[in-house]
């Protein structure tokens, strides 16, 4: 839509910004970040000019000539993102549990525990998660729309551009740039290309929903559009900051003390809320029916508990902020709402597992049908735990101690991972039309492997959260405090030993998934005994076209 | 498209109509127990918000009709607590600290209120087992740089060591001989030499006997063993507060590191000070009373 040279000038500019602001920087991390920005750019400049010269038909940079096909290019990118981002952060994740019983790992200053822990949460939920959600919106919404991408250019845009911002706050994290808000770790230039990005994807998403050949609009779109909008709405005010300078890569936040506290808490949660749950459910409700080749079970059921999920959870974030400088009345209302998002949660559970009538059998048959249903079932457990644990008298206990770890893991790990490496096992073969995947024992392998590191990660926390709690509370009969708080740490070795061991045997399963999906895109079959999976039709898996191509 | 329901076979139920890339839907109703477990955690809800502190009005938030807020809560407990140990902590503050182990009952619990007071204030220098590390003082040894009695202990518990603007604080310093250009680095390799010697590490020198005498012999005392009026540290035992070998003590001859502790009068009541020295004291290296009045350049008096 827009001319060769347009393009290439406006890459140019951007280019040239970028090495000015590299030279001109205030500090040195900024410099590093700003040439990072300029290769990027360099990068796209030579692709727009390259890809001109190139036959229309292998130019990848385009969605594909026949208007009978769906534009899958950047699943595809999507899809091998996620993999590589996925076995990044869970690697940084192993790392910095190992950091934690064995403090000798942490090398001084690059790559001590306070910058690999927000290269490990970013790099799982927005690196990993993020790609997986934009690959897999991005399948879904052309699916079940029965209709090609909308601005196949922005769509390009979005899967790059994120990857920019991922590789910007990575990097940063370990030059030292942080801006010290958990999950919004970025400062404000990777927060302000975020937000480009972002926009980008919400217009590439709603337009083609626009567009759509369908009558309706199908629920897994619902929870993807609300996760979009939602995710601008938090980034965005959480990030309101005044640059220190245009040149430097420092800012100061809007919003200080407590109210800047309850910000970014309202962010953190629906984070988990938007992000991590109503996202990951719009995945859910598109490949559990589809594996599982069974109609969704209550189309009742998810009417109400999207709308009671999306109103309810944007107001529990204050439970964060128990028994904080936080009003009381502030702190209950987070409380409340909390406890009332229970069955709100376990609706999208009881409509994944129950979508399962009549298909049980494939729990034994199936390896990414158990999967999923283990994905459901983690989920269910997660959203009990989160509403129990926003309870004043538990949290009292609770909180700041590993228990809030082995929550928060083991819903990213079972419900997170284990839907994300089930979606990726049904997407590998269609995305690159092959007959079935490179290795089904593999998968079951995966799954194994995934619940046997969960297990141990799990329970290895709560116990050592709980032991803590208690340990930090305890009084003795003569009414004094029992342990110090060195004695209520040195007890937590064997089970951070036991955690980096689960998370040891999650990444061997990664690993394997890793191979069996890079097999699988070779195109190669393990010969090995059948197990079942769901049918593939490739000649029904086209948009609907209503008139010769415009 | 709602014209195509039909019966799902399996369940029974009929469909909804919608079919999207191939999935239906069921219009299965919604779960009794689910619905009416919702509704039980939105009456509990409504409920919990009318009794404690919930809605946001203009000037503050309403104050719920059971009147609870958290500070009153920690208030409440921490009240408690304190009433449970007012008799005690009376009597402990009412004893002078010498006459505490008369009382069986009363020390037991001032050794007991003084362990968990250390747990709290003391351990993030002393650590959790008292047993200090570089610059800090192992606690439950007999080498004590300012005395090792209960008096001593609480004094110094009270007014610390070289901390900065309190009045009676416990306070030395040793010169920096060589930062400050007192003797050359050659005199000081000979001092060094000769300070190993005192712990059999090296033959005596001539030269350095000299300069010791003539230097260090006023504050650590002729035969190296220091001397509790200015806290100095001996010289002639295994226990060394920033290292043992030839280059730390070259290193403190040349520019010597003096530790602070702070004086805890401000921070803590008088009865919490005594519970920590008697816990200190019972820690294995407590020294008795009598020592108090004895020359405090004994033997085994420094650190």
């Amino acid at each position: 839509m827009e001319s060769l040279t347009t393009r290439a000038v406006m890459w140019f500019v951007l280019l040239l910004l970028a090495v000015m602001a590299a030279a001109l920087a205030h500090d040195a991390a900024f410099a590093a970040q700003m040439v990072i920005v300029a290769i990027a750019m360099g990068a796209f400049l030579w692709w727009t000019l390259y890809s001109a010269k190139v036959d229309t038909a292998g130019n990848w940079l385009r969605a594909p000539n026949d208007e009978g096909r769906y534009d899958d290019d950047p699943v595809r990118w999507g899809v091998i993102a996620t993999m590589f981002w996925g076995i990044a952060g869970f690697t940084a994740g192993l790392f910095i549990a190992l950091q934690l019983a064995f403090p000798a790992l942490n090398f001084e200053p690059w790559l001590n525990f306070g910058r690999v822990r927000p290269l490990h949460t970013s790099a799982v939920i927005f690196a990993f998660g993020g790609n997986a959600l934009i690959a897999t919106s991005f399948y879904i919404v052309q699916r079940t729309c029965r209709a090609r991408l909308a601005f196949p250019g922005l769509a390009r845009f979005v899967f790059w551009g994120y990857q920019l911002f991922i590789v910007l706050a990575a990097t940063g994290y370990l030059l030292g740039v942080s801006q010290g808000k958990e999950y919004a770790e970025p400062e404000w230039y990777v927060d302000w290309l975020l937000t480009i990005v972002w926009v980008a994807y919400l217009l590439v998403f709603v337009m083609t929903i626009i567009k759509r050949k369908e009558p309706h609009i199908y629920v897994a779109n619902w929870f993807f559009l609300a996760f979009i909008l939602t995710v601008a709405m938090l980034h965005v005010v959480n990030n309101l900051d005044v640059p220190v300078s245009l040149l430097g890569s420092r800012s100061y936040p809007l919003f200080g003390g407590v109210q800047g506290a309850l910000v970014q808490w309202w962010y953190g949660h629906n984070a988990v809320g938007f992000f991590l749950t109503a996202g990951f459910l719009a995945m859910m409700y598109y490949f559990v029916p589809k594996q599982a080749e069974r109609p969704v079970y209550s189309y009742r059921l998810s009417i109400i508990h999207f709308w009671s999920l999306i109103f309810l959870y944007i107001w529990a974030g204050p439970h964060h902020l128990h028994y904080t400088a936080l009003p009381d009345w502030a702190q209950t209302l987070g409380m409340v709402f909390s406890v009332m998002l229970w069955m709100p949660s376990w609706g999208g559970m009881i409509n994944g597992l129950m979508t399962l009538n009549g298909a049980w059998d494939k729990i034994r048959t199936d390896p990414i049908i158990r999967m999923m249903v283990w994905a459901l079932a983690f989920y269910g457990m997660s959203t009990f735990e989160g509403p129990m644990l926003s309870i004043k008298a538990v949290n009292a206990m609770s909180h700041y101690t590993d228990w809030t770890i082995g929550h928060v893991h083991s819903g990213a790990l079972g419900w997170n991972g284990m839907i994300t490496f089930a979606a990726l096992y049904y997407l590998a073969p269609r995305l690159w039309g092959r007959e079935r995947l490179y290795s089904l024992r593999m998968v079951n392998w995966h799954f194994w492997l995934a619940t046997l590191g969960i297990v141990f990660y799990a329970s290895s926390m709560w116990v050592a959260g709980i032991m803590q709690g208690y340990m930090w509370r305890e009084y003795g009969a003569d009414g004094y405090l029992v342990n110090s708080f060195a004695e209520t740490v040195s007890v937590m070795w064997p089970y951070y030993v036991a955690r980096a061991l689960g998370g040891l045997l999650f990444i061997a399963g990664a690993v394997i998934m890793v191979y069996n999906i890079w097999m699988t895109i070779l195109g190669h079959m393990r010969e090995e005994k059948p197990l079942t999976t769901a049918a593939h039709n490739p000649e029904a898996d086209r948009p609907l076209v209503a008139q010769p191509a415009e | 498209m709602a014209n195509n329901q039909r019966i799902d076979e399996p369940t029974g139920t009929e469909t909804v109509g919608h079919e999207w890339d191939g999935i239906e839907e069921l219009n299965t109703p919604l779960p009794r127990w689910w619905l009416w477990t919702f509704y039980a955690t939105v009456i509990w809800a409504i409920g919990y918000v009318i009794v404690y502190p919930a809605i946001p009005l203009l000037e503050k938030g309403t104050e719920g009709l059971w009147g609870w807020t958290s500070r009153g809560q920690l208030e409440d407990s921490v009240a408690d607590v304190a009433e449970d140990r007012a008799p005690i902590m009376a009597a402990i503050a009412d004893t002078p600290i010498q006459d505490l182990p008369l009382n069986e009952e009363l020390m037991t619990q001032a050794v007991a209120g003084g362990a968990a007071a250390f747990r709290v204030h003391c351990v993030q220098c002393h650590g959790a087992n008292a047993a200090g590390s570089e610059g800090y003082p192992n606690l439950t040894d007999d080498e004590w740089l300012w005395g090792g009695n209960m008096q001593e202990i609480e004094y110094t518990l009270a007014n610390g060591i070289r901390h900065p603007g309190a009045p009676l604080t416990r306070t030395s310093a040793m010169p920096a001989f060589g930062r400050d250009g007192i003797l050359s680095a050659e005199q000081i390799s000979v001092v060094t030499d000769y300070v190993l010697s005192l712990t059999d590490r090296g033959p005596a020198n001539a030269a350095g006997a000299e300069l010791f005498a003539a230097n260090c012999t006023v504050c650590h005392g002729a035969d190296g063993g220091g001397l509790r009026a200015f806290g100095t540290p001996s010289l002639n035992d295994a226990v060394w507060l920033y290292g043992s070998g030839a280059e730390d003590i070259r290193a403190q001859i040349v520019a010597p590191r003096h530790g602070v502790m702070p004086a805890w009068e401000d921070k803590l009541d008088p009865a919490t000070i005594r519970m920590l020295a008697a816990y200190v004291h019972s820690l294995g290296g407590g020294e008795d009373f009598m020592e108090v009045a004895q020359p405090a350049d004994e033997v085994d008096g420094e650190e």
